[in-house]
């Protein structure tokens, strides 16, 4: 771990991820009133940051056209983006490891069709099959979790498998099956534990494009549903008042922008910092 | 080099009977149809049913399933249930303007892509990181949102840039190069949203496969006979950084189409994108199909040119599938 306390990249990376996250998550304590809360809409929309109200209310990022404070949404919207972002790469990740762990040392059977669903799953364009599925039910927050954790295995599961299959020619795992281990009992104790490392890398990075893809189809109104707030669907709002009120688009973006430089640091971090032949 | 490539021709068109008939079945178990949207809330019953009818949604899906394809694989794509245009005079509209965007912002990224990180791998430290850090921050830039920044500077502030579609307004009545330059000043902005988004992802790739190269033995050895530090870049270590370089090409056309799709959705671009986006909000069943098709399509073909580039830049790809 010291290589990575001392890689700027890392600290930096998670330095912003747990600002958002404990922003997210004392959301109640960072920000007054509801995300939601609108009251004399005349009078308080369009604040530009920095205003105050005629309530005496302090807007720091100030408010949108029905008069919401843009920094308490962006702080519940932090929740709205994570929450579904690490749920969303979870479930691939899942899917990725099952999948890649029984095409590399499951059965022969079950191989070269679960490798050719892989290939086929992969060349899908993604961006139609998030179109399609976002229509099919009524959209929400759950419905963007499991959409692109459905859509985002396939690249895991190959790195799994590339990673089993070379595992499970190395002496140690031979030891195992001499010893009389069973496969499962092999691939759940000695292969996978050697193999997450670039699993947990792909999920760093993975993270990044979730948050991202997540706010594109909120964007286009497949994902989380106005009202409630999602970085999304607040750049949405923010383009119809461009003109006016600028900084309601700018805020979500600049923090999507943060999240996803961090995820992608701490990606490049870990890589580094596990593989020695690529630290620079 | 033709039997592989017939193989994988194959399974290109395996892929794309797969997601048509995967987006077929998904846009039917869909709540709503285009029938409602048709004939509006005051229909009664009978008149929508008739409607339906009239259709062919009645029908069970294998058959209208079926009964599509049939006249597909004949060229006749249908009209769209919505407009009542042939899908075909709509995608051929679409379809250049989405290779136009593509594939210009395809040929921009590569060259600045391949530019930066070639100079960050020969660079010292300092301009490395530099580097690094802009290339990190446009990887993560959200087109969408890039799209809305750029309108925002250089179409309300700046105002020397138009904001939406392919043309102006009068665009008819221009001819030559007002005509031309008109055309650019409508590419402009979306094309620098897409090129942008793209050149750190591609920049980040170079430099990684330019360091791996660098770090081989065969460098070390070409260095130490005396060739200049100009030499080993040109003729050693570009030419071998190029084949995961030509492979992310066609891993990454998938990525480009998903980008097309919120550029064109932000900037009113009349692409494939767009008109996805439109026809399946309307549940226009001919136009999605079409579409479907063409967007699938296109990323496979992508897929199989970037196959045969890295072969006919790497010989030892090409031994490989000689030899079976």
């Amino acid at each position: 771990m010291t290589p990575l306390l001392r890689d700027r990249r890392a600290v930096f990376g998670v330095a912003v991820l747990a600002i958002v996250a404990a922003a997210g998550v004392a959301a109640p304590l960072v920000t007054s009133g509801r995300p939601t809360a609108q009251g004399d809409i005349v009078a308080t929309r369009f604040l530009p940051p920095l205003a105050g109200d005629h309530a005496g209310g302090f807007h720091l990022l100030g408010t949108d056209r029905f008069g919401r404070d843009v920094w308490t949404r962006l702080v519940y919207g932090a929740r709205v983006s994570l929450a579904v972002g690490t749920l969303a790469v979870l479930l691939s990740i899942v899917l990725g490891v099952a999948v890649g762990a029984a095409a590399g040392f499951g059965p022969g059977l079950v191989q070269l069709p679960l490798l050719a669903l892989t290939d086929f799953a992969l060349a899908l364009p993604r961006v139609v099959l998030l179109l399609v599925l976002a229509e099919l039910w009524q959209p929400s927050a759950a419905l963007v979790v499991i959409v692109l954790g459905l859509t985002g295995w396939m690249p895991v599961a190959r790195l799994v498998r590339a990673e089993v299959r070379s595992l499970a020619a190395r002496p140690f795992v031979e030891g195992a099956v001499a010893l009389g281990v069973s496969r499962g009992r092999v691939l759940w104790r000695h292969i996978l534990p050697n193999a997450l490392t670039p699993v947990i890398v792909a999920a760093a990075l993975g993270l990044g494009n979730a948050v991202t893809l997540e706010a594109g189809m909120s964007f286009l109104g497949l994902g989380v549903q106005p009202p409630a707030p999602s970085w999304g669907n607040m750049i949405a709002s923010g383009r119809d008042t461009l003109v006016n009120a600028p900084w309601v688009a700018a805020a979500p973006g600049i923090a999507l922008v943060f999240v996803v430089v961090a995820c992608t640091l701490v990606g490049d971090a870990l890589q580094d910092a596990w593989d020695p032949e690529r630290r620079p | 080099m033709l039997l592989p490539l017939a193989r994988r021709a194959l399974a290109g068109a395996a892929v794309v009977a797969g997601v048509v008939a995967l987006t077929f079945v998904l846009l039917r178990l869909a709540p709503g149809d285009p029938v409602e949207q048709l004939v509006g809330p005051a229909a009664t019953p009978e008149q929508t049913a008739l409607q339906r009818h009239a259709l062919g949604l009645d029908r069970p899906l294998p058959a209208q399933f079926a009964a599509w394809f049939g006249r597909f694989a004949r060229g006749d794509w249908g009209r769209s249930i919505a407009t009542g245009r042939r899908v075909r005079d709509l995608l051929g509209d679409a379809v250049p303007a989405t290779l136009e965007l593509a594939g210009l912002s395809l040929v921009l990224t590569y060259l600045f892509g391949l530019a930066i990180g070639a100079l960050q791998a020969s660079a010292g430290p300092r301009l490395d990181t530099a580097l690094s850090v802009t290339t990190v921050t446009l990887f993560a830039l959200p087109g969408f949102w890039l799209g809305l920044a750029l309108i925002m500077v250089f179409t309300y502030w700046a105002r020397v840039l138009p904001a939406f579609g392919t043309a102006g307004l009068d665009a008819d009545a221009l001819t030559g190069w007002s005509h031309l330059a008109d055309r650019l000043r409508h590419l402009a902005l979306p094309l620098a949203t897409l090129t942008l988004i793209g050149i750190g992802g591609t920049a980040r790739f170079v430099r990684g496969a330019m360091r791996d190269v660098l770090s081989q033995p065969f460098v070390r050895a070409a260095r130490a006979k005396g060739l200049s530090p100009f030499q080993v870049t040109r003729r050693h270590v570009t030419r071998n950084a190029l084949i995961p370089v030509v492979t992310l090409l066609g891993l990454s056309l998938p990525a480009l189409f998903s980008g097309t799709v919120f550029v064109e959705a932000v900037f009113a671009w009349p692409g494939v994108g767009r008109r996805l986006v439109e026809a399946v909000r309307a549940r226009d069943y001919p136009v999605v199909m079409g579409a479907t098709v063409v967007s699938a399509v296109l990323v496979v073909v992508g897929n199989l040119l970037a196959d045969v580039a890295t072969a006919w830049i790497d010989p030892r790809v090409r031994q490989a599938r000689r030899e079976p």
